[in-house]
């Protein structure tokens, strides 16, 4: 191959760095080093915001990066930087050796890389795929108009932001493999007022690897929903806080999965000793209704990925089937550190950060029941149509917002309410998730952890759940 | 190339370009940290990061952006051309031009720049308070977060009409958080942060202290009943509260529909007369202080809220263009230049009448809720509605004993918040994000379990 041919003091995107990224590695391991990981990675992203009627920024931005790993015994150096020259990829080598203060003469053996693994070949043309800066901007002004539907809407807003990520991932046990990575993603908000009331709304939707998704985007659909869920909620009176059941709508309210449980079964949790479920595999952990996944293989899933940032494909990871924890979520340092084998969820937001083991897209399996069904067995509690963000705490207590809710009488929805939050620990929800839905859809968003933001899907059916404390006033 | 050339090298790739106006802000860091776990050395962290940020205006005198990390000549050129190529959808409606302040000098302030102590040494000192405040107390068992960093960076400013502004400096930051285990006992975690501007300057025995008091004070907790409280807020939780809704001092906010604010709310009556608060990225406990914003516009103090009442907003050059006044010292370099408050300073005024002394958090021997600590900002907070509803941690006092309260909200309304504030203790304390004494409200919700 004439690309193969190529001789440089510095990577280069879209050709064979064999021997380059082997010198590299050569040396890590040739000063101590148990292990060499080289993540390089080439970003080409641009972001439109519209607001009323005008577009009020474009913002591209490009960079390129390598973040170095090398481990020791169960320690590991992490540096990053932009210099890509050999010179400096060596650089950042020593300095993690010098780190780790790596004195002793054992010396692992490096084979050189296995053949190239290359995923980017189909997705070259992407760039040249995705929609111009002026298309987008034509269809964001067009989405905000669709807001336009009454006086009471007082902010328009649209968005949307493209991430092309070329990434080369090498490592001494001879992974070696090139992916080009593409996530579209655009939202639309509103603030609706009226005298001394106000409200907003806001719906988001994303893709992976499919540069078509955003011209097939139905703005006015999600301009619609927008609009409804702002009105619903603009006259709407703070709930009444207690203990209560509650139903959550299937896909964003699958955010409370993903924080509550997802993230204690990530090995990372394990590592500090922070997760109740540890010491639980095979044991039940939640209600005999609840399976739940993880996975980054579901087609143009905004946490779908072809291979994760350490070289690994993803798999399909059930975590709890019907109630018993069957799986953690594990990385490289995951499985050196606490035995549970990779899963490919690896994941790093960009090579500033060395990778960890992260959630992809995470969801509740569905059930057999209908929605209505759900809502008809609660006599009085509260219906989560759409949750906001959350947060949970060092020892597993979690808090929720209630974007959009109503509250349920006698099996029917009520009146809207505003102001509620969703208060609990994971393992004592868990159990009490009693009916799932036959609805299950996912959702997009991003995640924040660790080693930095990165594209999930969270996910569900509707779901019930005999008892929580929901906060209000 | 340091900042000098990279100025020049935009300058030449801009002529080339027949760009005739341009900006940019640079930023250039070194960073390093450790992390450990259980006397072992978990992950060990080092990286340089440069990041330039280059506006371009066209001939329709529209702005157009875009950010790199690529400072290499090749990487400059490509920069500009696509700022120029952005530029064609610049906004119409709303022009940028240079701060008219681009140039002013710089109030002077003593730069504290240290010397890397380099790996080995955070290493060393993050060990040792990892022991000390496991021993400080048998419920402690882990430290599960834990860091020790130390960043050196230079931040530049620079355009095509001869400003150029730089400063250069060195910061580092600790943070423990401890976790408890008793039997039959939820596990409970608290922590502490301290910054300094380099890791010697650091108080580690006060950080290691802090951490483990505030730690052990949760061991004993108990749910709280849902009702209406007395509160206390802590300086820091209160100066996350003014943070998180400082969209009422902010005209980018005012402009864009998001604030509670207008453009004639200044004079409007928010609290008492005993209030004042001002923005003061220069104070001289600020640690992470900038002499000049985004813009190349110098930093200053300036007062939000002036007796109970809104004195000034905080602006970019042109957000204070349409509120025809001058920059304030607040942007961020954007293709929509952002506007954020600097550092909070919490003060009691001259007006201090109209409150209750006798609410002290250390004496006053009635019934109250002590917020520590308020978490899950992003997701509790509505600032474009006023409204809040945030999981904290804190204590009940109730008589004569204090208790941890286990998981619970606190809710209300910002405006509520600030005209139902009854005391404002003397003493003020300084925290990572400002400075503030004690502030007690009257009335708020809290969701609780019991």
């Amino acid at each position: 191959m004439l690309s193969s041919q190529i001789k440089s003091n510095e990577i280069v995107f879209g050709s064979c760095n064999k021997d380059f990224l082997e010198e590299i590695i050569f040396y890590g391991i040739g000063l101590g080093a148990d292990f060499v990981e080289i993540f390089i990675e080439n970003t080409d992203n641009s972001s439109v915001l519209a607001e009323e009627d005008f577009i009020t920024s474009v913002s591209p931005s490009f960079g390129r990066g390598a973040g170095i790993r090398i481990f020791k015994g169960k320690k590991d150096g992490f540096v990053s930087t932009n210099d890509l020259t050999k010179h400096g990829l060596m650089r950042s080598v020593s300095q993690a050796i010098e780190m780790l203060d790596i004195t002793d003469n054992k010396r692992e053996v490096f084979n050189g890389l296995n053949e190239h693994r290359d995923y980017s070949l189909s997705k070259k043309k992407w760039i040249n795929e995705v929609p111009s800066i002026h298309e987008i901007s034509e269809k964001l002004l067009v989405s905000t108009k669709s807001l336009k539907k009454n006086n009471k809407i007082i902010t328009r807003k649209g968005s949307y932001s493209r991430n092309l990520q070329e990434v080369i991932i090498a490592s001494s046990d001879g992974t070696y493999v090139s992916d080009i990575r593409l996530h579209q993603t655009v939202g639309l908000n509103v603030i609706a007022s009226d005298a001394q009331y106000r409200s907003s709304g806001s719906r988001r939707f994303g893709s992976s690897g499919m540069p078509n998704e955003f011209r097939l985007w139905d703005h006015e659909k999600s301009a619609n929903d927008v609009f409804e869920s702002s009105m619903n909620m603009l006259y709407a009176d703070y709930v009444d806080a207690g203990q209560m059941p509650v139903v959550l709508a299937n896909k964003f309210g699958g955010v409370i999965f993903h924080e509550a449980c997802g993230h204690l079964l990530e090995t990372t949790q394990i590592e500090r000793g922070t997760t109740p479920f540890e010491n639980k595999l095979n044991e039940k952990i939640a209600h005999e209704s609840v399976t739940a996944i993880d996975e980054g293989i579901s087609e143009g899933s905004f946490g779908s990925l072809s291979v994760d940032d350490e070289g690994m494909e993803p798999e399909k990871s059930v975590l709890i089937e019907d109630g018993i924890l069957k799986k953690f979520i594990s990385d490289r340092a995951g499985e050196l550190r606490t035995g549970h084998k990779r899963t490919g969820s690896g994941r790093r937001q960009n090579y500033s950060f060395a990778a960890a083991s992260r959630m992809r897209n995470t969801y509740i399996a569905k059930g057999e029941h209908s929605k209505e069904d759900l809502i008809n067995s609660i006599s009085e509690g509260l219906y989560c149509k759409s949750m906001g963000g959350g947060s949970v705490g060092a020892t597993g207590q979690f808090n929720f917002a209630v974007e959009e809710g109503y509250l349920i009488k006698n099996g029917k929805l009520t009146s809207p309410v505003k102001g509620a939050t969703l208060i609990g620990e994971a393992k004592e929800v868990m159990p009490k998730i009693s009916m799932c839905g036959n609805d299950l859809e996912l959702a997009p968003g991003f995640c924040g952890s660790i080693s930095g933001s990165v594209n999930v899907t969270v996910g569900q059916p509707h779901i019930k759940v005999d008892s929580i404390t929901v906060g209000g006033r | 190339m340091n900042s000098r050339e990279i100025t020049t090298q935009i300058s030449k790739a801009a002529d080339f370009l027949n760009l005739k106006k341009w900006d940019y802000g640079a930023s250039f860091s070194n960073d390093y940290s450790v992390q450990v776990d259980k006397g072992e050395a978990k992950q060990l962290k080092a990286s340089q990061k440069q990041i330039l940020t280059i506006r371009v205006w066209n001939q329709s005198n529209l702005v157009g952006i875009t950010t790199t990390s690529d400072i290499s000549e090749s990487g400059i050129k490509k920069a500009l051309k696509q700022a120029n190529i952005a530029s064609d959808f610049g906004n119409k409606n709303e022009s940028t031009e240079f701060s008219p302040l681009a140039k002013d000098p710089i109030k002077d302030k003593e730069v504290k720049k240290r010397n890397p102590v380099g790996i080995k040494k955070l290493l060393t000192l993050l060990r040792e308070a990892e022991v000390k405040l496991i021993e400080s107390h048998e419920s402690i068992k882990s430290v599960p977060y834990n860091g020790l960093s130390e960043s050196f960076f230079e931040r530049v400013y620079a355009n095509s009409e001869g400003a150029f502004r730089s400063y250069s400096k060195s910061q580092a930051a600790l943070y423990l958080y401890a976790r408890a285990e008793e039997k039959n006992k939820k596990p409970r975690s608290s922590g502490s942060v301290k910054l300094g501007y380099g890791a010697n300057d650091i108080d580690i025995e006060s950080c290691i202290k802090e951490a483990s008091n505030k730690t052990i004070s949760h061991l004993n907790y108990s749910s709280i009943k849902t009702d209406k409280y007395l509160i206390c807020f802590s300086p820091e939780s209160f100066l996350t509260i003014i943070n998180a809704f400082s969209s009422m001092f902010n005209a980018r906010s005012i402009i864009d529909g998001v604030s509670l604010s207008n453009k004639n709310s200044i004079g409007e009556k928010l609290s008492t007369e005993a209030l004042n608060i001002y923005d003061d990225g220069l104070h001289e406990k600020n640690i992470s202080s900038s002499p000049f914003d985004g813009e190349g516009t110098p930093t200053k103090r300036l007062c939000l809220i002036n007796k109970g009442r809104i004195e000034n907003f905080i602006h970019s050059e042109s957000t204070a263009r349409i509120f025809k006044t001058t920059p304030t010292g607040h942007a961020g370099l954007g293709s929509k230049v952002s506007v954020s408050p600097d550092w909070i300073v919490v003060e009691k005024s001259e007006e201090s009448f109209d409150l209750k002394t006798s609410l002290d958090h250390s004496t006053y021997d009635g019934e109250f809720v002590y917020i520590e600590e308020l978490n899950a900002i992003h997701a509790g907070v509505r600032a474009s509605q006023g409204s809040f509803s945030l999981p904290f941690d804190g204590w009940l006092y109730k008589n004569g004993k204090k208790i941890s309260i286990e998981s619970a909200t606190v809710a209300g309304d910002i405006k509520y918040l600030l005209k139902n504030i009854v005391n404002i203790e003397s003493s003020q304390e300084v925290t990572t994000s400002g400075i503030s004494p004690h502030i007690w409200v009257d009335e708020l919700s809290i969701t609780g379990d019991a």
